[in-house]
């Protein structure tokens, strides 16, 4: 099927088409008129949507000479990122506007991330899957320096780069050993050549550290994730927003598509790295974000947490493993969305929220918003019954299945230790008095978004239809892997 | 569609009101609207309670008024519930207590009405919900979730060290559960990918795994008992959390780390719980002795009550521990009537605290000279929670150590000493507070019970002498299954 089927990569097209459109738009308004581009970049996105959803097929189809994948998987983690993209503009919508961002940048940058995580979504060549992985790094690193005259912004943007193009060059270094040993660069001709060689194999052993090293980079996983908080804390607030969820749902795909559909073969050896990591990730997250004050620090090592629990998941080397882990990505990504979404609620013209003191008395401030992060809260720290609880369970039963009960204790011992700092947001809100009484102002549609966001986590749960779906959803996405 | 569905009424009927509550009376001005919904929607749920009992049949030991639908297919977990003769009475508590909950806090809470309120009709639910779970996830889902009420209920309306006391509670609780968790999911693949309670039953699993699940399961009931020596947060849970937090405390959350290990612990691994029995029958000891001389010394009362209601849950455990049905059955009477009792001292110090903002004992002195009818009412509880026959504290206490006997009589003089201490610390604490002169000015200016504290305060007496007095109903309802329950312990020891 090598065949120049363009259609099947339409949504890519079109949305790439549409980021060049923005910019040429964007040279012709006004400010006042700005705000036409915001919703051409949401128009995108539903466009997108849409062509996705036509062009949805069961099986799964190589084209452009085996470079481009089109299988379920791919058109349901699309559609995820739209849907997170979408919110992520919505949200960040009044806060860039206060903040003198709301430049066609913004939307254009963002989109092309978008594209590269689609095209990572959708590789089976390592050359495509590595074009979108730049394409999604470079953008991330200009929007995090969106805020020019921010010398912290500029100094994560800095490290952010630095360290972005070292594991960038780890991940071509591994790749290139791959191609040494198998001599070619197809990630299923990489599969069949390795299936017929021995997996101990040194140069092959090398190679499958340095992409997993780059791969724990880009996800922030512990030791490679020293510049997550930076960047976090660094960026703007929005910008830290879409960093810190729709890159790591692409995480996930390619995860799947060069470990699981690439490196199966040695699966004993990246089994045991990930164990390693996710140990590792889940110690150092929950206890660093202990010691945090500052909320989107504190988020970024709750991230990171979460990056070692997810890893759970992949590294049962299972199906119902890998289904628990794309499970485990989506909610993870919602409750980030959701708790950067109040961070941003909370700031206001001139004033970031950004230490954990601001939420003090929150619930005396707006009772309402109180109970949204509550939810958010609870969820994340993995109580039940909410959507953040049955991520844990799933990716934890996952591990029992493959016998490793010793990682599940060790795992939900790291969650207790988490539920600490979640806790204290709570206690903040809710037992402190508000020492700043100054109304929060939202627009509507953020209003109404982010009590949806929040409420699904527990409405979700106990609506049967909706888990059940969202489950079937991520299986269907696996089986169809090939 | 009600009387089939009992069950379900009855846990999301304070659900759903509670919710209610915030959204319609969420409003500081609207205060007195919600403490009206409140109690009518404890009322209902009372009410509804009450057919689980009169049309309960207490010659089955199977689960009654079952309901099993599918909740998330993934997982295979589903919304199993029913209850049989242990769960009954507990059911029944919890709605009674709740409703006394309502009453007592009428006044004293003032800012937040509406959260409070519905912090405790959701918590019931919940506790209902955990009651009457015949799957292990549903039952977990409502256990953790019971944490956060709690947890806002101490920290938002509790004392001065509250927001210690909240965290260490939540803490605690939840390291214990995961461990039940990790437990639940290994037992899901023995049992052919089912969380089914009754599936769990049948597992035929060997002492080395049962042993491992047997203290997974123990971290998590041990805690919420709590047994010695993780008993630690209950005492400052107990001090700091407003009067109504403190009762459905002690009258209802302790009972369902007993109620844990009756439903799980000891049908899932009936091996390991007899290997183990000493142990448990051990700490208890130590809880019953060590904690009741703790008990003696304390100054603040609510801390004496919360570490006589350890030293009482100690009763509970060894109860269930030695294996027969005077144990058992006295066990879950004593938590019963640990409820009554527990709550009603709980009250007691409420009443005094509102008018003197005081728990010390050294402030008081004399108060039966101002407070004639309080002293009347506490000196009733005082004696039940001592153990004088004809209370509600006799009967359970008589029927452990009559099965105590039976098995080692060594265990049952050292629980008959509690007798001894629980008469000394509680009625030390009454002398000191309640007779004698009049200690100071602030005692002198007292004013006697006003008509609503009257009346929670009745309600409870006559529970602790109806129970006290006729015991058999209550005993009645549980009898087959508590002998089910034994007899599915003995198999497992046979070959």
């Amino acid at each position: 099927m090598n065949t120049m089927n363009l259609s099947l990569a339409l949504p890519e097209i079109f949305v790439a088409f549409m980021a060049c459109l923005i910019l040429v738009v964007d040279l012709f308004l006004s400010t006042r008129q700005r705000i036409f581009i915001y919703f051409l970049a949401q128009v995108t996105l539903i466009g997108a949507a849409v062509l996705t959803v036509q062009g949805m097929t069961s099986n799964s189809v190589t084209v452009f000479s085996g470079m481009f994948i089109h299988d379920a998987m791919s058109d349901i983690l699309k559609l995820a990122i739209y849907l997170i993209v979408f919110i992520v503009f919505a949200y960040s919508r009044d806060y860039i506007r206060e903040r003198n961002m709301f430049r066609g940048e913004f939307f254009v940058l963002a989109l092309f991330a978008m594209t590269g995580m689609m095209v990572m979504i959708s590789a089976a060549h390592l050359l495509s899957l590595y074009m979108g992985l730049e394409l999604l790094s470079l953008c991330l690193y200009a929007m995090v320096a969106l805020q020019r005259d921010s010398g912290k912004a500029t100094e994560a943007a800095m490290k952010y780069f630095v360290l972005g193009a070292i594991a960038s060059g780890l991940l071509l270094y591994g790749m290139s050993m791959l191609y040494g040993v198998t001599g070619d660069l197809s990630i299923v001709a990489v599969k069949q050549k390795i299936a017929t060689m021995s997996p101990d194999d040194i140069i092959l052993i090398f190679g499958l550290v340095f992409i997993v090293a780059a791969l724990a980079f880009k996800l922030g996983v512990v030791p490679f994730h020293m510049w997550v908080p930076d960047v976090y804390h660094g960026a703007p607030t929005a910008v830290a927003l879409f960093v810190s969820t729709a890159p790591k749902v692409a995480g996930f795909a390619i995860f799947m598509r060069l470990l699981v559909g690439g490196l199966i073969d040695m699966s004993p050896s990246w089994q045991d790295m990930l164990i390693v990591l996710a140990i590792l990730s889940m110690g150092i997250g929950n206890l660093v974000a202990i010691a945090q004050t500052n909320i989107k620090r504190m988020l970024a090592y709750s991230g990171i947490a979460h990056m070692g629990f997810f890893l759970l998941g992949i590294l049962s080397v299972s199906k119902t493993g890998y289904t628990a882990s794309m499970f485990y990505i989506l909610v993870y990504a919602f409750m980030t969305l959701g708790a950067f979404g109040m961070v941003i609620l909370m700031s206001r013209h001139g004033f970031e929220a950004e230490n954990i003191e601001d939420f003090k008395g929150l619930n005396q401030r707006n009772s309402w918003y109180a109970l949204l992060m509550l939810l958010l809260m609870i969820s994340m720290a993995g109580v039940p019954p909410t959507l953040g609880f049955y991520a844990k369970l799933m990716v934890i039963q996952s591990v029992i299945d493959t016998g490793m009960v010793w990682l599940a204790v060790v795992s939900v011992l790291f969650a207790v230790i988490g539920a600490f700092y979640y806790l204290r947001i709570i206690k903040l809100m809710y037992f402190d008095d508000a020492k700043d009484h100054s109304p929060i102002h939202a627009s509507m549609d953020m209003r109404i978004l982010i009590s949806f966001n929040a409420l699904i986590l527990i409405a979700g749960v106990l609506y049967k239809p909706f888990i059940d779906s969202f489950v079937g959803i991520c299986k269907v996405a696996i089986a169809g892997l090939s | 569609m009600f009387s089939e569905h009992i069950l379900s009424w009855v846990i999301w009927l304070p659900i759903v009101g509670g919710i209610l509550v915030l959204l319609v009376a969420g409003k500081d001005r609207q205060a007195p609207l919600a403490r009206i919904m409140s109690l009518v929607i404890s009322l209902l749920t009372f009410v509804a309670s009450i057919p689980l009992y009169t049309r309960f049949d207490n010659s089955i030991a199977t689960m009654q008024y079952e309901q099993n639908l599918a909740w998330i297919d993934a997982f295979n977990i589903r919304y199993h519930i029913g209850i049989d003769g242990i769960s009954l009475l507990l059911v029944i508590l919890t709605t009674f207590t709740t409703i006394i909950v309502v009453i007592a806090s009428w006044q004293v809470i003032k800012k937040k009405v509406a959260q409070f309120m519905a912090a405790f009709l959701i918590m019931e639910g919940l506790m209902i919900g955990a009651f009457s779970s015949l799957d292990a996830i549903l039952f977990y889902a409502f256990w953790e979730a019971l944490l956060i009420p709690m947890f806002l209920i101490i920290g938002i309306w509790g004392g001065p060290k509250r927001v210690y006391a909240a965290i260490k509670f939540f803490l605690y609780t939840f390291i214990g559960s995961v461990l039940m968790l990790v437990a639940f999911l290994y037992l899901y693949y023995q049992a052919g990918q089912t969380f089914e309670l009754s599936a769990f039953y049948n597992l035929k699993l060997d002492l080395s795994t049962q042993t491992l699940i047997f203290f997974a399961f123990f971290a998590a009931f041990a805690v919420k008992v709590p047994m010695w020596p993780v008993h630690t947060w209950l005492p400052d849970a107990h001090v700091e959390a407003p009067t109504g937090g403190s009762v459905i405390l002690a009258a209802i959350m302790l009972k369902l780390g007993a109620y844990g290990f009756l439903r799980f612990s000891l049908p899932i691994t009936p091996l390991a719980s007899q290997e183990w029995a000493w142990l448990m029958i051990a700490l208890s000891l130590v809880a019953v002795v060590y904690i009741a001389l703790v008990a003696l010394v304390q100054q603040d009362m609510k801390k004496l009550i919360a570490y006589s209601s350890i030293a009482h849950m100690g009763f509970v455990t060894l109860g269930i521990f030695i294996f027969n049905v005077q144990g058992i059955e006295g066990g879950i009477i004593q938590m019963v009537s640990h409820g009554f009792i527990s709550g009603a001292l709980f009250l007691c110090v409420g009443v005094l605290y509102e008018r003197m903002h005081s728990r010390q004992i050294k402030d008081y002195g004399g108060v039966a000279n101002t407070m004639p009818v309080f002293a009347a009412f506490m000196m009733l509880f005082a004696m039940a929670n001592a153990g004088l026959p004809g209370t509600s504290g006799f009967v359970g206490e008589f029927l452990v150590i009559v099965g105590a006997f039976k098995v080692n009589i060594w265990y049952a003089v050292l629980l008959a000493t509690i007798l001894v201490f629980g008469a000394a610390y509680t009625l030390w604490m009454y002398k000191r507070t309640i007779f004698g002169e009049v200690a100071n000015d602030k005692v002198a200016a007292l004013k006697d019970i006003n008509p609503r504290e009257a009346l929670f305060l009745g309600i409870l007496a006559l529970a602790v002498l109806i129970l006290g007095l006729w015991p058999y109903p209550f005993l009645d309802v549980m009898h087959v299954s508590v002998e089910n329950l034994l007899q599915h312990v003995a198999a497992a020891k046979a070959p």
